[in-house]
């Protein structure tokens, strides 16, 4: 088949699926902390508000589009839609099966990396052109944060790269089903690693629990003050996919992608995201905020020299354990 | 202000235009509309990237013009207005308002009311501090983060208090059950047994809340040499109740000058001494646990007798004082709720004519301009939590 019109079929599958997960991992969110809170969370759209995701859309569809009359109206209308497609055009390069991939790059990891870093950019755009300072307060957090991060998430990237030898998603899941799951083997620096990197990549991209710069109770909404209707939704969505997607990467990167005990593999890669997934909202619903500088100082402090370490130990293993190339 | 304080905290009187003549700091307005300012209040931030160089808390935004109200109404149609200014914790005000009145009167409470008082009190100051609890989390956690979750315990704990409540007065909120001489309902038939057993689930959960507080060292580096507050500016500022007895001062009216039924029992009263954020925490939780240690040993024993001391009066304006004035003070789960009338007002001397409100929460809040220099915009929403101020009664 030509490549292009497969990655055409693929990409167009793959976004309509994880819009839908996405869509319905809100309703998931809401049941689940509305049963951690003693509530009962959605319950009148569809059996257990399971159309509530459908009724959440059509309501922000409706709204108004508000521009702030100072805003800078280009970026202000930019911003959320490129959020939204920097976080799916990082879907592109995970294999969710065997041969379920949109783009096999031989550089996966290294191009999940430099979009994860774009993301800070429509951010800080939203932000900006708001022209509101809660907005810029946010932002100004957001930038700091994601540039603060991005070092321990490329180190801790690093360790599957290293132990795989190769920068293909794809190449490193067929390792991993060779040789053990990089999140058990090598005992260490894999677990260490997976552990480095979930948390990371939320913070880079300012992501839950880590939405410093979205804190309700400091910057009412942080950079989505101004936004209204869709443009809210946007960035709300972007939220979510980007946690979806990063709940993926992992899984690809640490827990063996679509490995499993019986074939096909897709099933199994979707059960290991929406698991990892779910533990991201049980922190986020359990635990209360850190202020930004706090936040700040444990990735300088500990993350970056604790990355470098592991990255030198996955080295290491690689040199004396696997008899070195 | 001494010389020492002016330099152990932030100057409120700060010069902005000789301190900053570019005109660099941004200048934050956090609040009247704020989700964290726990209802209207105003603090006008000058910051410097993040960091508050100067704050400058605006009042008023809530007010009901209620000391005016007062010399307007009658007596007794004055203990429901009261309910609405500490919106929080209404039993204080009902109870310090007919205090007053009742010292004015020189008017005898009979024992049984006393007691009542005294148990309606403590009950109230559990609720208080549940909602403050849950709030503070709230602060810390944000409306979509985990400090929600905190947020929706307390409230359901503080629920088993109120339908306590609803169950002697009537109405969960506005009780309007203190009267001049005495208390208006008594006690339903099985009412000790219900707040055991609401006491003792609050207790239990309350450890639980805890441990998920103080050894949690996200909550810990949000609150440890936060907000500190000495004795010596509480002092000066007249700040009293929680936030004085985190700062080491020993100091509680319901011990040093009873009132109610406090002097046949004994008050345990809790001191911190860091004068921070999390001794304030930690002085709030262990006053939630005294105050259901003394409604536990108190509801079993409430004596026989008589509720008021005096007859019904027939209409509102019967109740008249038209000489003298007195002062009454409560220890209200925020410090001292104090109520200062003049009798002898309009209406033919039944209403007063003037009432003064010494309410904890304004006293509490003006620690802000002295606290916030040099902490964070987070810290700043964090120490306003841990203040607990309510606006109604702030602004009355």
């Amino acid at each position: 088949m030509n490549p292009w019109i497969r990655a055409l079929i693929y990409a167009v599958v793959i976004v309509t699926l994880l819009m839908t997960v996405t869509a319905w991992s809100l309703w998931f969110e809401r049941k689940f902390s509305a049963r951690m809170q003693s509530r009962l969370g959605p319950t009148f759209y569809g059996p257990a508000g399971l159309l509530q995701p459908v009724v959440d859309g059509l309501k922000l569809l409706q709204k108004e589009t508000l521009i702030p009359e100072s805003a800078d109206r280009f970026l202000f209308i930019v911003a959320p839609p490129l959020t939204v497609l920097l976080a799916l055009a990082t879907a592109a390069v995970v294999p969710f099966g065997a041969d379920v991939v949109a783009a096999d790059l031989n550089v996966g990891v290294l191009y999940i990396l430099a979009l994860g870093s774009l993301t800070i950019v429509p951010v800080w755009a939203a932000g900006w052109a708001s022209n509101n300072k809660y907005a810029i307060l946010g932002s100004m957090r957001a930038v700091a944060q994601g540039i603060s991060y991005e070092i321990p998430l490329v180190l801790a990237a690093m360790v599957p790269v290293v132990l795989a030898g190769s920068m293909s998603m794809t190449d490193i899941v067929n390792y991993q089903i060779a040789h053990g799951w990089f999140a058990f083997w090598p005992p260490g620096p894999g677990f260490l690693a997976f552990l480095f990197f979930l948390p990371a990549s939320l913070a880079e991209a300012n992501r839950i629990p880590f939405d410093i710069p979205e804190a309700e109770s400091e910057l009412i909404a942080g950079v989505t003050t101004e936004y209204t209707g869709m443009g809210f939704g946007l960035l709300y969505l972007a939220e979510y996919l980007h946690t979806l997607i990063v709940s993926a990467v992992a899984t690809v990167l640490f827990f063996g992608g679509w490995d499993g005990p019986f074939r096909p593999g897709l099933h199994w890669m979707v059960i290991k995201t929406l698991v990892l997934f779910g533990g991201i909202f049980w922190v986020r619903w359990s635990l209360v905020r850190f202020r930004s500088d706090q936040l700040m100082a444990i990735c300088w402090r500990y993350l970056v020299p604790l990355a470098l370490l592991l990255v030198m130990s996955a080295a290491l293993w690689v040199h004396f354990v696997e008899g070195g190339s | 202000m001494n010389q020492a304080l002016k330099q152990a905290y932030g100057d409120p009187y700060l010069d902005i235009e000789e301190y900053d003549p570019e005109a660099d700091l941004m200048v934050l307005n956090l609040g009247p509309q704020h989700p964290s300012t726990h209802g209207v209040f105003r603090l006008k931030l000058y910051l410097d990237g993040e960091v508050i160089v100067k704050a400058v808390p605006f009042m008023g935004y809530l007010h009901r013009g209620v000391e005016k109200l007062c010399e307007k109404l009658t007596y007794l149609q004055l203990v429901p207005i009261f309910d609405k200014n500490d919106y929080v914790s209404p039993m204080m005000n009902e109870q310090s308002l007919v205090m007053a009145f009742e010292n004015l009167l020189e008017v005898e409470v009979p024992r049984r009311a006393r007691y009542l008082r005294t148990i309606l009190a403590e009950m109230q100051r559990v609720a208080s501090h549940l909602l403050w609890l849950g709030a503070f989390a709230m602060d810390l956690g944000g409306a979509l983060g985990g400090g929600s979750t905190l947020f929706m315990y307390c409230f359901r704990e503080r629920e088993l208090i109120l339908d306590l409540f609803e169950e002697v007065t009537g109405s969960r909120f506005h009780y309007n059950t203190h009267t001049i001489g005495g208390n208006r309902h008594d006690l339903p038939s099985g009412w000790a047994a219900g707040v055991h057993r609401a006491l003792r689930t609050i207790n239990s959960r309350i450890d639980e809340y805890e441990t998920f507080l103080t050894t949690n060292d996200i909550y810990l580096g949000r609150t440890r040499n936060i907000g500190v507050v000495d004795g010596d500016l509480a002092l000066e500022l007249g700040i009293t109740g929680p936030i004085l007895r985190a700062a080491g001062v020993d100091h509680d009216l319901r011990r040093d000058a009873p009132y109610h039924a406090y002097d046949e029992i004994e008050v345990r009263v809790p001191v911190q001494t860091a004068g921070d954020c999390e001794a304030r925490s930690l002085v709030r939780l262990a006053e939630i646990r005294e105050s259901i240690r003394i409604v536990t040993s108190m509801v079993d024993g409430v004596p026989e007798g008589p509720l008021t001391s005096r007859k019904p009066v027939k209409t509102a304006i019967s109740e008249k004082i038209d000489h003298g004035h007195a002062y009454a003070c409560v220890e209200s789960p925020r410090g001292e709720l104090g109520i200062y009338v003049i009798g002898g007002g309009a209406n033919r001397g039944a209403s007063p004519y003037r009432l003064k409100i010494r309410p904890p929460s304004l006293h509490a809040l003006s620690c802000l301009p002295y606290v916030l220099p040099g902490h964070s915009v987070s810290d700043a929403v964090a120490i306003l939590g841990s203040v607990d101020p309510i606006m109604g009664e702030v602004d009355r």
